[in-house]
């Protein structure tokens, strides 16, 4: 242990799925609670809060009300798809400030049956057309100047790197989303656990070509939450609270540089590609060196990319990567062995932090059915359109 | 009155239709909307530049779900036109994987979005093959 280390203490994610009797406070009070009984502290401990509720709205002070007021600050924050990985790296930063030795973050979103989730220009049409906004549009252009739906600027991002690179088809971005079903059938803890055919798949209800329903993440209800450390704080503690801690080696949050084509296409690769070789070095990690990953499979055509982005794979080569089996559980690099956003769910501030915890849970050894033996690092990274790309990359506790 | 409008402001219409960019002076980036500052050098300087109205399929999806009133399946693109990167719909076109391919030709084309209550026609734009 390094003095200026920081570990995860404590860390929980509710069930995701339909929660139609709980609200938002309920999922994220039941993520702290867990949370913080799994690292064996207390409101009384906590000296910080990061919280993201993205689509609800929701302030971290609510949840104070119902798990424990006690006048620490909270830090509301909303980062697209990486709110959740946002709110931990607010308790992380702190810690490595000095300013505090123990943070809490918090994810939760309710999203069960929200339905196709699009960019910024929805809305009915004038009566009158009337130029606004900075391209001086006189209605909504959303599916008028190209598609602004999810599934559909993913599809995107996916047959543009097929372009590219070649290797890619329907028939290939569907294998990712049957790997990554079967995986959920081992994780009770998924919104769905249920193994789908490639012809299921390939047959389902079309989104937006390659992607078909199962090949799109699922929108549900969820809550995750973590309670961060300093080293020093973690000396003071039981040595059985020291060998389930789990070290965070690098935290990373990026923003896409300017390049030419991300003003109209979002570019997820760059940004992320810039995080991982900040986590990388930061953590004196390797790609090779990774027991399992959790990357942001919001889409199939999503999962594809990013093998190249987190240089899992050579400059161009992730189909090839994929066809070679790498990313099944068994394989030399599992991916999503949690069943990934497509199968596991994605309640959208919950899942960055969500990811960290099917990580940690490995790490720990306390995945059960689907615990990847010896497992001693990984890395989880989610990105959020606009964009910001968050990664962290975990270590077992040497004890 | 005129009878028509340009969908956006960026589509200039008449004789040959096509776009304009904002050009930053100092290094050269294409934004399609208003910019404070360029997102690249941070300068401040803008000026109009035509865009090619010949361009390739850099990416493209076949959208079968979308918002309330618009019609589905339609094509959504990337088009590389000679350096200047366009989203817009590939129109004129079967909505089908067959009929689309990466590195596809296609030209900039312009259709009637609808009609205002004042009868004014909004004219927007996609690309077409060019074949």
């Amino acid at each position: 242990m390094a003095s200026d280390d920081v570990w995860i203490l404590g860390i929980k994610m509710t069930k995701f799925g339909k929660h139609p009797d709980k609200d938002v406070i309920d999922l994220a009070a039941e993520a702290t609670m867990a949370a913080l009984a799994d690292g064996g502290v207390t409101m009384k401990d906590v000296q910080i809060m990061g919280f993201g509720n993205l689509m609800g709205l929701t302030a971290g002070q609510s949840l104070q009300k119902q798990v424990g007021q006690t006048g620490i600050p909270v830090y509301n924050v909303s980062n697209a798809c990486a709110t959740g990985a946002t709110a931990l790296r607010v308790a992380y930063m702190a810690i490595k400030a000095g300013e505090v030795d123990c943070g809490l973050a918090v994810g939760v979103e309710k999203l069960a049956g929200a339905g196709l989730l699009a960019g910024g220009s929805r809305g009915a049409d004038k009566d009158t057309w009337t130029p606004s906004g900075r391209l001086g549009a006189v209605a909504p252009i959303d599916g008028r100047i190209g598609t602004e739906t999810m599934p559909g600027v993913f599809a995107q991002i996916g047959m543009e790197y097929g372009h590219k690179y070649g290797g890619t088809s329907f028939e290939l971005f569907a294998k990712i989303s049957e790997k990554n079903h079967a995986h959920s059938t081992l994780n009770p803890l998924a919104a769905y656990s249920k193994r789908f055919t490639l012809e299921q798949i390939m047959g389902d209800i079309m989104i937006s070509y390659p992607n078909t329903r199962p090949m799109c993440s699922a929108n549900c209800d969820g809550a995750a939450a973590a309670v961060l450390v300093s080293d020093a704080k973690l000396k003071t503690l039981s040595k059985e609270q020291q060998r389930r801690a789990v070290k965070v080696s690098a935290s990373i949050l990026t923003t896409d540089p300017w390049e030419e084509a991300c003003q109209v296409l979002p570019n997820v690769n760059t940004l992320t590609r810039n995080a991982a070789k900040q986590a990388y070095e930061k953590a004196g990690i390797g790609p090779e060196d990774l027991d399992l990953v959790e990357l942001h499979d919001c889409f199939a055509t999503a999962e594809l990319v990013h093998y190249d982005n987190l240089m899992l794979c050579e400059q161009g080569g992730a189909a090839d990567f994929f066809n070679s089996g790498a990313t099944w559980r068994d394989g030399k690099t599992p991916v999503n062995v949690s069943g990934g956003l497509e199968s596991k769910g994605h309640p959208i501030a919950a899942t960055g932090i969500a990811n960290v915890w099917e990580i940690a849970h490995q790490l720990r050894g306390e995945a059960g059915d689907r615990q990847i033996e010896g497992a001693k690092v990984g890395l989880a990274h989610v990105i959020g359109l606009g964009s910001a790309c968050g990664i962290h990359v975990l270590e077992k506790s040497g004890l | 009155m005129p009878d028509q409008i340009p969908f956006v402001d960026y589509l200039v219409l008449g004789d040959q239709p096509h776009l304009v960019a904002n050009e930053c002076t100092s290094c050269g980036a294409h934004f399609f909307d208003r910019r404070n500052a360029c997102a690249s050098c941070f300068a401040t300087e803008f000026k109009k530049v035509d865009v090619p109205t010949e361009g390739e399929v850099r990416a493209f999806t076949i959208v079968s779900m979308a918002a309330p009133g618009i019609p589905v399946p339609f094509v959504s693109a990337t088009i590389d036109c000679q350096g200047t990167s366009v989203r817009a719909n590939v129109i004129n076109v079967d909505a089908t994987p067959d009929a689309i391919t990466l590195g596809m030709k296609v030209r900039l084309a312009t259709y009637v979005v609808g009609s205002d209550a004042a009868g004014v026609d909004a004219i927007g734009f996609g690309f077409e093959p060019a074949a």
